[in-house]
């Protein structure tokens, strides 16, 4: 007997396989089995009517953090995996900056472990590239690899040595891993806290220029360009990062790149608006409007990839504090999919680049299966209602924390179902 | 209440008619204090808790003055850390106070916004005395006071502000003030201290401290702090002095006769002020610290629950 679900009369949009249309797709043991636009009927199917939905692959987040192990007051494998799917997003990758970091294969183990207890989203752990992220020495790439890491990085903070960068970008190669950077001179950061611009200057907050950000994307691609590394830019937020990484794509560098939906959508003088709200504060912090223009347009010709949330939950503990206290961060997988649909209600992305960026675009950056529908991949889908209507709040959302900027904001578009190998793994989007 | 502010945190917030409240009462407060006995019951049953992160003495002092001469109560609570650093978060701490059951909560701290996200979590009435780099409101009316007493008005008058524009919280509620009374503000100081946008403020920058202070009516002298570790600003404070500073010599040359000079003080003499400015003709230095009160006076007596028509009668 096998398992099969039907899903009937949405309409699909795969970019991959090229499809945009009303289509049914039929699901046969943890594949897709068939796209069509009639499918014959087969008994004992689990029949899902998507009349007005979106059926697209299950999203791809490259960026995202689960807390566990350490930090479990914030977040765990399960609860970020439960968000994940909640949001769309079938596939996380999640970053190494946990307590202790994932720079042994001890630490990926557990976080495999309890991906595969939770049973949600798939959960692609990311290793550190030097040890204790200290920037120092490299990690044991050979052992996170066959651990089944799938990519490295020391997120949350920059690899200040150019030395240290060079000889990670030649080493990993022999793993095929790519290394996915947060681009920040931290001399330029000083002790800022917010974009340097009008509105720092009004809330008399410590700036950081993009500059900071837009240096070391320099200093990488010309490493990436010595060694022949794959580089994948974190976060890119300043309009200098998407002209650098333009540059180098059109030389043909091996240079990928995601934006965050916040830095999509929100500009420092939001920070100002919200009357020093941590909920604004992340790093990199939300920059000009000038900055966001340019990551939009970045995003929609495809010199920045893909859109990766950087999911940072914090609990008030870390948040209800004085804004140069509060931690870096804010929640974003449940919110990826209506903040970014935003954008093409505005005209400025279409819905198929929309969908891209969020599928087949992270996939192919970090060699991750899925963000296709093609017969015989992965049965991971998103079924989206772009019309719902819904209030972003600590009740609607699954995190375990509520650090949004879109708080008690009313969003539109949401994830009702979302299907992990075949299984129906979320059901919701129906409370408002 | 000051017009619609229930606190007073920042004067960006402030209506040139609520600024005009604010020093209007301060008038008949500075009489007050002015009087041989300097006393009056307005604010007999309140009390007010001056809850400082940041070392101050003038301001404390002034805050407490304030209060007693009104006959409120006066509770000072200094904390050598703030909870950046220590373990009471700052929302905790101010809970804590507030179940004391003050009328006014005023409070200085080093991080821009401190002040707000006390007001969010107290029902109490919340003055900044300063809060990092964003905004010190009373210094802010104090300064305009000082100048209108001198001037008569500030509509149609010219400030200039020297010095350190980037970390100062003086400049920042000078600017909001000044401006919306009427005052055309000039900022000057090296560009390192110039922070970005500023112009969006509505005030000119100048790198040259004669084009500042030519034909300003008055001229407030930031404080300069000596060493800025990791993020040197100037070379040392001689070079600044020598093209930063006033001194006899240049504010004889450059000021109008009747220019006025302010300073939020502490002063380094010889560094922005040379000491002979600091004591000479042109200088209300002093005149600030006694307005300081009389202006803290007027919010803590609007904060408190007093009725400015009562103040006045």
């Amino acid at each position: 007997m096998s398992n099969v679900i039907i899903i009937a009369g949405g309409r699909v949009i795969d970019p991959a396989s090229g499809v945009d249309g009303v289509r049914t797709v039929l699901l046969r043991d943890g594949k897709v089995a068939e796209v069509a636009e009639r499918v014959a009927q087969v008994p004992g199917a689990t029949v899902i009517d998507a009349a007005g939905r979106w059926v697209t692959p299950g999203f791809i987040d490259l960026h995202v953090h689960l807390r566990e192990p350490g930090q479990e007051y914030k977040e765990t494998v399960a609860t970020g995996a439960r968000a994940a799917v909640a949001g769309g997003f079938t596939s996380i990758v999640c970053m190494p900056n946990t307590t202790p970091v994932n720079d042994t294969l001890a630490v990926t183990e557990l976080i495999l472990a309890r991906a595969a207890a939770a049973g949600l989203a798939r959960v692609y752990p990311c290793g550190c590239i030097s040890k204790g992220s200290k920037g120092e020495e490299l990690a044991e790439y050979g052992e996170l690899k066959a651990g089944g890491c799938v990519a490295l990085s020391d997120d949350g903070k920059p690899v200040m040595s150019s030395a240290l960068m060079r000889r990670a970008l030649e080493y990993a190669q022999a793993f095929k891993l790519p290394l996915t950077v947060h681009e920040e001179d931290l001399a330029l950061v000083g002790k800022g806290v917010m974009h340097e611009g009008a509105s720092s200057t009004r809330l008399g907050l410590k700036g950081i220029p993009g500059q900071a950000e837009e240096v070391m994307v320099l200093r990488d691609i010309a490493l990436a360009e010595l060694t022949g590394g794959r580089l994948h830019i974190a976060h890119a937020s300043s309009a200098g990062t998407v002209r650098a990484v333009r540059e180098a794509k059109r030389r043909g560098l091996p240079v990928t790149a995601e934006v965050t939906p916040h830095h999509l959508s929100l500009t420092d003088e939001d920070v100002a608006a919200s009357g020093y709200s941590t909920d604004f504060k992340m790093s990199p912090p939300l920059r000009s409007r000038a900055d966001v223009a340019a990551c939009v347009e970045g995003l929609a010709d495809g010199t920045l990839d893909c859109i990766a949330t950087d999911h940072a939950p914090h609990s008030p503990v870390e948040k209800e504090v004085e804004f140069d206290a509060a931690l870096n961060g804010i929640v974003g997988l449940e919110t990826a999919f209506p903040v970014c649909l935003a954008l093409v209600k505005a005209g400025q992305l279409t819905e198929r680049r929309l969908i891209e960026a969020l599928t087949s675009s992270p996939a192919r950056a970090f060699g991750l299966p899925g963000g296709r529908l093609a017969p015989g991949d992965p049965a991971d889908l998103a079924i989206l209602d772009p019309g719902a209507e819904w209030l972003c709040s600590a009740g609607s959302l699954h995190s375990k924390s509520t650090n949004s900027p879109w708080k008690k904001r009313r969003l539109t578009g949401r994830c009702t179902h979302a299907i992990v190998g075949g299984r129906l793994v979320h059901e919701g989007g129906k409370e408002t | 209440m000051i017009g619609r502010q229930r606190h007073c945190i920042a004067l960006e917030d402030f209506s040139r008619e609520e600024l005009l409240l604010v020093l209007d009462l301060a008038v008949s407060m500075k009489e007050v204090l002015l009087r041989p006995i300097k006393k009056v019951p307005s604010l007999r049953g309140k009390s007010v808790v001056n809850l400082f992160f940041e070392a101050s003495t003038r301001t404390r002092s002034s805050f407490e003055i304030a209060a007693k001469v009104l006959s409120a109560d006066a509770l000072n609570w200094t904390s050598a850390s703030s909870s950046v650093t220590k373990g009471e978060t700052l929302v905790d701490t101010a809970r804590n106070l507030e179940a004391m059951r003050p009328d006014v909560l005023v409070i200085r701290h080093s991080a821009g916004g401190a002040p707000g996200l006390v007001a969010q979590h107290v029902n109490c009435a919340v003055v900044s005395a300063g809060d990092g780099a964003h905004e010190h409101p009373t210094q802010g009316l104090l300064d305009c006071f000082t100048i209108r007493e001198r001037l008569g008005s500030l509509e149609g008058k010219t400030l200039a502000i020297v010095g350190d524009i980037s970390h100062s919280r003086v400049a920042r509620s000078d600017l909001h003030a000044f401006t919306k009374l009427g005052t055309t503000v000039r900022l000057c100081g090296p560009p390192t201290m110039i922070p970005a946008g500023v112009e969006q403020m509505g005030c000119t920058v100048t790198h040259d401290l004669r084009t500042a202070v030519e034909g300003a009516d008055a001229v407030v002298m930031l404080r300069i702090q000596h060493e800025r570790i990791g993020d040197p600003l100037i070379p040392n404070t001689r070079e600044y002095s020598r093209l930063w500073g006033l001194n006899a010599r240049k504010a004889a040359d450059w000021l109008k006769p009747s220019a006025l000079i302010l300073h939020p003080g502490p002063i380094n003499r010889g560094v922005e002020l040379s000491p002979d400015v600091a004591d000479g003709p042109h200088s209300v230095i002093l005149d600030q610290v006694q307005n300081g009160v009389a202006v803290r006076m007027a919010i803590l007596y609007l904060l408190a629950g007093g009725d400015p028509a009562e103040a006045k009668a």
